[in-house]
């Protein structure tokens, strides 16, 4: 049975194997409604797979979950639920506007309010003029978008995208931007699989890092890149006793000579260290703090052996 | 319905891929040299004069022989429409849009299977009915039992059509392909076989061509459209290479229908359970 208010994805220790390859290990995550999740990791983490486990379309090894309430599987949570799938692949003798009609008839839309919708989306997703044009004479980035507004025929209550931007040029990628950030505030629920970092940096609320088919961290977007601060120092004398006093600030203090490599917690420690170093005697020639990227956060909790 | 939806998408794709177009143009292309062709040999009857029995004999041969030819474009349509439509569609990927909607897998096999019966029923009428009324408009001919013939023939394309589908659920297009002609040429020439084993009166070919009839009994149930469809003294003779000499029993048409009946059930239950 569906549950309106359970969360948007929950699945535990979600696992599958294909003979002795295992693609994903064991997957345990809640995605809430309303909010957009970036699901990262390096290629042949298991992201597509975990992707069609939620949907269906791959039966799990072992493991359970729920998708809008309902069992994994379910037929009526799809209804719900909208999905972009990663090679957008469709029956391209269709022209756009019956490729549309026909997935608005599968998701069971009376004709007279999908044909007030299909319009309101070809011009969403900028299609409009070629509404009459077969599938087969659309380029890669065309395809996509359509494929994101098939995705959104049923208004749903949560949208999976599969690596949603991998063939869009940049208008498109803010297309798409713009795209979750609307179904944001209409509180849609957004499942992102992506691996264009930046874009996951713009629009997610939370994300989850996955490597080997196994969750290695999710956090909140926000504190994870506010959480960590680089701080490069130029500054001399750095006898011993000055650096070993840094620690009561930040527990990865590196020296190089001149130079002191540090990483806080929080930005307001700064005039702090600033202060400590002079009193010290110390002459400060620069204090720079950086905020880690993504990327770097990314390559910090991946690691760079994970692609495939 | 969902079912629905999938089976005029399917007919929908044979009319756009010009599938369905081409499959009419030769079968115009074949009743018109049919056409000719009999009315030439109605030309030489009709000079010759041979006897009303002999007369129609011959005309219940060069039906007979249409039929056979309708019977085997048919069956060949059906395998290669069908043999790409499950495993195609895994294969290219287009298959997710389809399965991440809100209906179940055994409808998109139904609604498949649905789409290409109506159609190469509609194009087995076409066909047989084009060679029906050609012999009956040039000659005055009318077969024996046109109904029973043509629902044998009918029933066979259906089979045919489950066969594909459940090698299009669990196998490559190719080797669907493989599959389903490979075992209709087991049962073609078990036919055959067991078509001489009556002729001369012996057990074991016939016997052969049981067995054969048992791996598909596809060729059985032509033989029975054929068998329902010749005329009485051609049938008596049993010399005719398009007519049927060992006829096959109800009991293998039931084995035909619990055949096709099991065969896309597996199809369905193997598509529902396969990873996409």
């Amino acid at each position: 049975m569906s549950d309106p208010i359970g969360p948007a994805i929950e699945v535990n220790g979600l696992r599958k194997t294909f003979g002795e390859k295992v693609a994903v290990a064991d997957l345990t995550l809640t995605v809430q409604r309303g909010e957009v999740f970036g699901f990262l990791g390096p290629n042949g983490a298991g992201k597509t797979t975990a992707v069609k486990m939620l949907l269906g379309l791959i039966r799990p090894t072992s493991g359970d979950g729920r998708l809008l309430g309902a069992s994994l599987g379910d037929h009526c949570a799809r209804a719900r639920a909208g999905f972009l799938p990663e090679h957008f692949r469709f029956h391209d003798w269709l022209t756009a506007s019956e490729f549309l009609t026909l997935h608005a008839d599968l998701y069971r839309m009376p004709r007279h309010v999908s044909q007030q919708r299909i319009p309101e989306l070809l011009e969403l997703v900028g299609l409009t003029q070629h509404a009459s044009q077969k599938l087969r004479q659309f380029s890669k980035g065309m395809l996509q978008r359509i494929g994101l507004a098939q995705a959104l025929l049923n208004d749903p209550q949560l949208v999976i995208l599969d690596e949603p931007t991998s063939g869009l040029d940049p208008v498109g990628r803010r297309l798409v931007r713009d795209i979750i950030r609307d179904l944001r505030q209409r509180g849609t629920a957004v499942f992102l699989n992506s691996h264009l970092l930046s874009e996951v940096e713009i629009t997610c609320d939370r994300v989850a890092f996955i490597k080997f088919g196994e969750v290695l961290q999710v956090s909140p977007l926000q504190s994870l890149i506010e959480g960590e601060l680089a701080v490069e120092v130029r500054a001399r004398p750095l006898t011993p006793p000055v650096v070993a006093g840094l620690s009561r600030w930040s527990g990865n203090v590196r020296c190089d000579g001149e130079h002191l490599h540090l990483t806080l917690t929080q930005e307001a420690d700064l005039p702090a260290i600033n202060r400590y170093l002079v009193e010290q005697g110390v002459e400060v020639f620069a204090l720079q703090p950086q905020r880690l990227s993504l990327e770097d956060l990314f390559i910090q909790i991946v690691g760079t052996d994970g692609g495939l | 319905m969902s079912i629905l939806v999938i089976a005029r998408l399917t007919f929908r794709e044979a009319s756009r891929r010009w599938i369905l177009w081409v499959a009419l143009l030769l079968g115009v292309l074949f009743l018109a040299v049919y056409g000719i062709g009999i009315n030439e040999i109605h030309k030489d009857i009709s000079l010759s004069g041979p006897g009303m029995l002999q007369r129609s004999e011959m005309y219940n041969f060069m039906f007979m022989a249409g039929m056979y030819v309708v019977n085997f474009l048919v069956v060949i349509m059906a395998v290669l429409t069908s043999v790409d439509t499950l495993s195609g569609e895994i294969a290219s990927g287009t298959i997710h849009t389809l399965v991440s909607k809100p209906l179940r897998r055994w409808e998109i096999v139904m609604g498949k299977w649905l789409g290409f019966a109506a159609m190469l029923l509609l194009y087995l009428l076409f066909m047989g009915g084009g060679v029906l009324a050609l012999v009956y408009l040039i000659s005055g001919y009318v077969a024996p039992n046109i109904l029973p013939g043509l629902v044998m023939m009918g029933f066979n394309i259906l089979l045919l059509l489950c066969v594909s589908f459940l090698g299009g659920a669990s196998l490559s297009t190719l080797a669907n392909g493989v599959l389903v002609f490979g075992l209709y040429g087991v049962a073609f020439i078990g036919g055959w076989i067991e078509q001489f084993g009556a002729l001369m009166g012996n057990q074991t070919a016939i016997n052969i061509g049981v067995v054969c009839s048992l791996v598909l009994p596809s060729e059985a149930l032509w033989k029975r459209a054929a068998y329902e469809m010749q005329s009485p003294l051609v049938a008596a003779l049993g010399v005719s290479p398009f007519t049927s000499t060992s006829v096959p029993s109800p009991l293998m048409v039931g084995y035909a229908a619990l055949y096709g009946l099991l065969t896309l059930l597996f199809a369905i239950r193997h598509f529902s359970r396969r990873d996409l």
